[in-house]
């Protein structure tokens, strides 16, 4: 009997365990809930305040025609409220049912994500198309998608092209569509800020997850590549959170800060992330690391302009943001479905067409802005290619 | 105690546990200004749909095998939260080296069951052993083995074993080298739509779900029908009267061990079997859901079913609610945990009451001590 109850009181302390985790992510999941009506608000200045460095972006867009369509987001894991990625895309949705008048409705999967597909299917049945955030989509919204041939599907950061016949690559479906970024790009011209701004001659790079299939190297590859541009004898220190099948690299702050700040004690007066939620860490590390040392150090967000949507007490750490436009890119894919022109395969961002760039609020890199905007065109005409694997 | 009052206190705590889930999600859905019965109806609704019943079966598939993974342990008090890592690893190896072998498709399906079952058993026998030649507690190592196999292990394999051509895909199909398809489980959309109707969306239902049938077969006749499963009760209920009685109190906690995790070993094969190969963002998790399943289940072979079958209901049906927006999608994250707390306490009270009537019984049947003083 007494051993009966022991292992009854383990089993229930063990639950207790099991149900304050479960009880923790409802948390988590729930707070940007909360978090929505300061969010949208947060994500209209990151576009007002970077119009300058989209001007491209915004001009091709033009003035839009109403329209009727309806459009289904499901969201990255984590969904509304990360501040970045999928804050973005919820950005551009808004735009588009604000000028074109679309209705939408958004989703969010589980926690593991095992219910993706159902998510899109739901989507599907309710919308005319359905845009996915996220690479982990690929393979679900290729099925789903073959199975609704009627119903268009873009999904972001994927180029949605089936190998398996053709090397070179065909569309998984005439429905189906991939937004692409040149990261690289991007991260090539905040590369070279850090560079030019550094004054020790060590700046850092932190990446999310490393190992998926070379995503978050393509960041690390452009800012190697951009700050060598500048001074070929930069020290670079570069480090990941996590490696594949551990994902919480993008939302692990408290490791990126301690990352940082070794970063920081190392020399580095610059550090980049590419890990989503996990750069509050380090931007916490830099203004921490300025209290300690005397001098000041700073950091580089990504995705968003983080000058924007941070804590203000840490704006004043935030050189530049490297900018991805997934707002844009959204809100073009369903421009593109309201005027017929949706087209299946790959739809490149980069910097030619302002989907990737950097951001210029705080006027931090005001002084360099020259240099800068040379590196671009360089980039655009085609003189500088950039790498996407690190050297 | 007459049979009749066994069962239905035995029926009694789960039920209970449901409407004490139910009634305490309703209010928190009152208090957050939805209405449960329209919440509730969205879900049923949603689920009565046969696309919607398959991803159902699907997900409960391999909550059900890491039920049994786990309740094999339970049932002689061994605490198996190495589910989690098992079955991630065992499901890495067995996809990637089935992918390598060249079997004709019966024998490489085979080949790879029993490398996923064979590499869970060694992960999990590794606690095993440790527990009886260095007396560290199971719950601690596989804890940490958990850590290792995935945030280590997992992590390098999974790089090393990239297929090289998947990678160009896209980077959401990167994983280990596709197994032909001839090597995959064929799914039984035909069993199903023979009852029933055909299966829309190009949902399929897993093949695997024979695999967890013919699993709790085993486990129930092995339990119940084999010197074995005695030992492994006799072991649980009372650890030093089984070693008196001449049961092997350290091989019983190795062999427990192993034989738990080979059975997580099979929870991976769903997705794998699914999907074609072992991705880099797999599904996660099912380890822990795989405890919860145990104990709302009894560790019993049918109980977990329908404590897989209700996780797995929750989980899914769950999606349809950010549609129709009758209710937050949290309400389900809710739902489960109180379901996981109310069938603790509902179990304990129980088990006292049953206690209660026993010694009840048990003073009657001798006639020389009353009830109320044995109560006292």
């Amino acid at each position: 009997m007494r051993q009966h109850l022991r292992v009854l009181s383990l089993l229930a302390a063990a639950m207790l365990v099991l149900v304050a985790c479960a009880g923790g992510d409802a948390v988590t999941t729930t707070a940007p809930t909360t978090d929505t009506t300061a969010a949208p608000t947060d994500t209209t200045e990151t576009t007002e305040a970077t119009t300058e460095t989209t001007a491209g972006a915004t001009t091709t867009s033009g003035a839009v025609a109403a329209c009727d369509s309806s459009v289904g987001l499901v969201f990255d894991i984590g969904g509304r409220g990360d501040q970045s990625f999928n804050d973005s895309a919820a950005a551009g949705l808004e735009r588009a049912a604000d000028e074109m008048g679309i209705t939408f409705t958004e989703a969010s999967p589980n926690d593991d994500g095992s219910n993706r597909a159902e998510l899109l299917q739901l989507a599907a049945d309710a919308s005319d198309i359905v845009l996915a955030i996220g690479f982990l989509f690929e393979g679900d919204a290729a099925a789903v998608g073959a199975e609704n041939p009627e119903v268009s599907f873009a999904v972001v950061d994927s180029p949605m092209l089936d190998f398996t016949d053709n090397p070179e690559g065909v569309p998984y479906g005439d429905n189906i569509a991939g937004l692409v970024f040149s990261e690289e790009q991007g991260s090539f011209l905040v590369g070279a800020a850090a560079a030019l701004k550094s004054t020790t001659g060590t700046i850092g790079f932190i990446g999310g997850v490393s190992g998926v299939g070379g995503l978050i190297e393509k960041f690390e590859a452009g800012y190697q590549a951009g700050a060598m541009a500048v001074n070929p004898d930069i020290e670079i220190l570069s480090e990941y959170i996590t490696a594949a099948p551990d994902f919480d690299g993008f939302n692990a702050p408290d490791r990126a800060r301690e990352i940082a700040l070794a970063m920081y004690d190392g020399g580095a007066d610059i550090v980049y992330h590419a890990a989503g939620g996990s750069g509050a860490g380090l931007f916490e590390a830099a203004s921490v690391a300025s209290d300690t040392s005397g001098s000041k150090v700073w950091a580089i967000g990504v995705d968003s302009d983080q000058y924007n949507t941070a804590d203000p007490a840490v704006q004043e750490f935030i050189l530049t943001s490297m900018l991805k436009r997934v707002d844009v890119a959204v809100f073009e894919a369903i421009r593109a479905q309201c005027e017929g022109t949706f087209t299946a395969g790959p739809t490149a961002y980069d910097l030619s067409v302002d989907g990737v760039g950097y951001s210029t609020s705080g006027g931090f890199v005001d002084d360099i802005t020259d240099q800068l905007e040379d590196f671009k065109a360089q980039i655009v005409s085609g003189d500088i290619v950039v790498p996407t694997e690190p050297s | 105690m007459s049979l009749s009052r066994r069962i239905l206190l035995a029926l009694a705590a789960p039920v209970v546990a449901l409407v004490v889930a139910l009634a305490m999600s309703s209010v928190v859905l009152v208090l957050s200004g939805s209405n449960p019965l329209e919440a509730f109806a969205d879900m049923i609704g949603h689920a009565s749909r046969l696309e919607t019943m398959v991803d159902i079966l699907n997900r409960a598939t391999p909550i059900y095998i890491a039920g049994v993974a786990v309740a094999i342990g339970f049932r002689m008090n061994l605490f198996n939260i190495g589910v989690e890592g098992q079955y991630l690893l065992a499901a890495l190896v067995a996809a990637h080296v089935g992918a390598l072998v060249d079997l004709p498709g019966p024998l490489r399906i085979v080949f790879i069951l029993v490398v996923a079952m064979a590499v869970g058993a060694a992960y999990s026998g590794f606690a095993g052993v440790l527990k009886v030649t260095r007396g560290i507690s199971e719950v601690i190592s596989t804890i940490m083995l958990n850590a290792i196999a995935i945030t280590g292990l997992i992590a390098f394999l999974i790089r090393e074993w990239q297929a090289g051509g998947a990678i160009q895909g896209g980077v959401g199909r990167v994983g280990t080298t596709p197994i032909p398809d001839s090597g995959l489980i064929p799914n039984m959309n035909p069993v199903l739509e023979f009852f029933t109707r055909e299966i829309r969306q190009g949902k399929q239902l897993t093949g695997v779900l024979v695999v967890a049938i013919l699993v709790g077969i085993v486990y129930h006749l092995l339990v119940n029908r084999t010197r074995f499963g005695f030992d492994l009760r006799a072991s649980g209920i009372n650890p030093f009267a089984a070693q008196v009685g001449g049961v092997p109190a350290k091989r019983m906690v190795v062999s427990a061990m192993v034989l738990s995790g080979a059975v997580a070993g099979l929870v991976g094969m769903t997705e794998i079997n699914q999907v074609g190969f072992f991705p880099a963002n797999p599904i996660k998790g099912l380890g822990f859901t795989g405890i919860a399943a145990a104990l709302l289940g009894r560790n019993h072979p049918a109980g977990i079913i329908l404590a897989a079958l209700i996780f797995s209901f929750l989980d899914i049906s769950s999606g349809v609610l950010q549609f129709t927006g009758a209710a937050s999608r949290e309400i389900v994250v809710i739902m489960q945990g109180v379901i996981i707390l109310a069938a603790v306490v509902a179990y304990e009270v129980a088990s006292r009451a049953r206690e209660r009537q026993e010694a009840k019984s048990a003073a009657e049947a001798l006639g020389d001590v009353k009830p109320s003083e044995e109560a006292a």
